[in-house]
């Protein structure tokens, strides 16, 4: 077997094996994409190339379900424990990198320890506090949640990050007679824009990737985020209404697809940066 | 008897040790805080405390899980009390050291400098801090505690009283026989699950990339973009999308594929094993794009010149492959391949979204595919074996606590030179 033919058997393996990899890729994609064009309600009837392609299903979520109003409040409660978590992990990576302090150590050491144990094992705790100080059925709840479970891994990221940026230009400011927010605001923040950025992609992502905490917290409807309205809508009445679920997922991963295609690179460099340091 | 004695045990009303020292300020500062501590929190303490030991004596009157929660909070409480009154006697103490070796004082200006100096990291740390005790240190703690109370369905406020158990819900699952068996094969499958899944994400993700990052294959960016797809949908939406293709009678799987090959339908969700078979098909389909992408970074870092020598002695391709380009992508996202581990662990979203941790299997009180994470959810959410719960929590919390531990043994992060 000459060299020539042993190449073309392992291009053409190559290619075969990535249009099969695309295949099983794309096609639950392209299936629900089908289904929400679809004219029956059923999942039996959900076909890649529907027969009589309607766009009913997506007038019938608008206009007989709330899901327009959890769209709006899945984004509301998505950028506000965006703009949040930002400030308080930037804040407290920042002590942590810079100063020392009585219970840095620990500190440190819980927030692992922390980062570690999912939020939501304690979701019963949860619940009660949240019924104790009425904020039961309330986004205001559901927002402190998000942010505080953010903050262990996150400031780690932001941390590892400052701890990079030389320790020289405070010094040098301080000389200057720069304080201590002075220099955080003035020098430190402008430099740790990449890791910020990145941290504002997380805390934008995971409330929105949320199903548990927002089922637990959140009862009335018109309340409900996308995660738990999609998930009732399926589960509910199953098969009754697969159609309307597959309109509605479509419209979530479109531009939430788009969204982070455009931004992918900056979901590695951060995870990147998480994970090889530490 | 030195300055320093004297101060501190003056100290122990605060203030009282700053005043000996002549610091009048500090010392009044001190004591009002002291004063309204006591008259702030001494009723919610008294109760509070009361609550935490007793969990309430009388039935209509007494919540036992809220007294539990203002038991938790008390302790909170004190804490940061006793923090504060150790903080009094160690100034105390330490400026009477300073007067025992003939040394000044700080003037009141001074001290305000420091407070601001030594205090700014404080400030920094507090508003994140004090989010992070309330919505996820508390909640831990309750958990915690409530692994040691007899709490569920039957036995449950307002109608009933909770009382400490002591250790009996972790005897009960490791002596009680549907208890023992549920653990072991729940926590069986979580390792399986956790293994097999994970490491044929990251098999699939490596080899694609370096299949897709052959020189002569073209179309690379378009190939990327379609294959990292799995990635950009919410996992969610993916997740419910499977469950419906996956449907035993209607599903697209059996209908559409499986069938025309003439293949009967396959049970996968109401048979355990096919369900398991199903749940790591998606896991890899959700993860392996993001170790694809990882990858790929790696790849286009290792030199060339790497390959060429390798070629000039002669090398085959599989030989570069196992001798160099997977030794380099495994040094460099070791860390990363560790996370994803622990995240399937953990992957709630992924065991109940499909199946709801179903289907249900006799004999045990978890479903076939619950993994422990999402096992303690249904124990809580569905048969309001809340005790129970805790317990297996604080168990799976104990097995990611010392793996943690161990983790940040090795890590920099502990270390604090060149710091203010």
């Amino acid at each position: 077997m000459s060299i020539k033919t042993a190449r073309r058997i392992r291009l053409t393996l190559s290619y075969l094996v990535l249009l099969s990899a695309i295949a099983i890729v794309v096609y639950p994609i392209l299936w629900v994409i089908g289904s929400s064009f679809n004219p029956g309600n059923t999942l039996s009837s959900s076909t890649i190339i529907p027969e009589n392609a309607t766009l009913a299903h997506y007038k019938e979520l608008f206009a007989e379900t709330d899901y327009l109003i959890w769209y709006w409040n899945t984004l509301k409660i998505c950028f506000i424990t965006m703009v949040l978590s930002v400030i308080f992990i930037g804040l407290t990576a920042y002590a942590f990198s810079r100063y020392k302090f009585v219970g840095r150590k620990n500190g440190l050491l819980l927030f692992l320890i922390l980062q570690m144990i999912p939020q939501f094992v304690a979701i019963l705790a949860i619940y009660i506090l949240a019924y104790q100080v009425g904020l039961l059925d309330t986004h205001f709840a559901l927002i402190l949640v998000y942010v505080g479970g953010l903050i262990p891994m996150n400031t780690y990221l932001a941390k590892n990050y400052y701890d990079t940026i030389p320790k020289e230009l405070d010094e040098s400011a301080r000389i200057d007679g720069a304080g201590h927010f002075r220099i955080f605001w003035q020098i430190i923040l402008p430099l740790s824009k990449p890791i910020l950025a990145v941290i504002a992609l997380f805390s934008f992502i995971s409330p929105f990737a949320d199903f548990i905490l927002a089922s637990i917290l959140i009862s009335s409807d018109e309340k409900m985020t996308l995660a738990v309205g999609l998930f009732n809508m399926i589960k509910n009445e199953f098969g009754n209404s697969f159609t309307l679920f597959a309109a509605g997922s479509v419209l979530v991963a479109i531009p939430i697809g788009l969204l982070f295609l455009s931004l992918q690179r900056y979901f590695i460099s951060g995870l990147t940066a998480g994970g090889t340091k530490g | 008897m030195t300055h320093r004695k004297t101060a501190a045990l003056l100290s122990i009303i605060p203030g009282m040790g700053q005043f000996y020292n002549k610091q009048f300020v500090k010392g009044f500062a001190f004591l009002f805080l002291a004063i309204c501590y006591f008259i702030a929190f001494l009723d919610f303490l008294n109760i509070g405390l009361w609550g935490i030991v007793t969990l309430g004596t009388e039935v209509p009157r007494d919540h036992s899980i809220f007294l539990l929660v203002n038991g938790v909070i008390s302790i909170l409480v004190v804490g940061i009390g006793l923090g504060f009154y150790y903080f009094n006697i160690y100034d105390a103490f330490q400026n009477g050291k300073k007067r025992d070796n003939g040394l000044k004082l700080n003037s009141l200006k001074e001290q305000y400098h420091n407070v601001v100096d030594k205090g700014f990291p404080y400030l920094m740390v507090g508003p994140g801090f004090l989010l992070l005790i309330f919505v996820v240190i508390f909640p831990i703690i309750f958990m915690l505690l409530l692994a040691f109370t007899n709490y569920n369905l039957y036995n449950s406020p307002p109608a009933k009283l909770v009382d400490w158990v002591g250790f009996k819900n972790f005897i009960e699952i490791f002596s009680l026989d549907i208890w023992r068996e549920t653990f072991i094969s729940v926590f069986a499958w979580t390792i399986i699950w956790t293994f097999t899944a994970t490491t044929l994400q990251v098999s699939v993700g490596i080899f694609l990339a370096v299949v897709l990052n052959q020189k002569e294959i073209k179309f690379k960016g378009i190939i990327r973009t379609l294959l990292i797809l799995p990635w950009a949908v919410p996992a969610f939406v993916s997740i419910l999308i499977f469950s419906g293709l996956f449907n035993d009678t209607f599903g697209a799987i059996n209908q559409s594929i499986l069938a025309p090959l003439g293949i009967d339908s396959i049970p996968w969700m109401t048979d355990p094993f096919y369900t398991k078979i199903a749940l790591i098909f998606i896991q890899s389909w959700l993860g392996f794009p993001f170790i694809m992408a990882m990858t790929t970074g790696v790849l286009q870092s290792i030199p060339g010149e790497l390959y060429e020598a390798a070629t000039v002695d002669g090398a085959s391709n599989w030989d570069k492959f196992r001798k160099i380009t997977l030794p380099m992508v495994l040094f460099t996202t070791a860390p990363i391949l560790i996370t994803q581990y622990t995240f399937n662990f953990n992957n709630f979203n992924v065991i109940y979204l499909f199946n709801n941790g179903g289907p249900a299997v006799a004999d045990q009180n978890a479903g076939g595919t619950d993994i422990l994470i999402s096992w303690i959810y249904n124990l809580t959410m569905t048969s309001a074996q809340y005790s129970k719960a805790a317990a297996v929590t604080v168990l799976l919390s104990l097995i990611i606590v010392s793996l943690a531990l161990w983790q940040f043994r090795k890590t920099k992060s502990f270390k604090d030179e060149g710091m203010i």
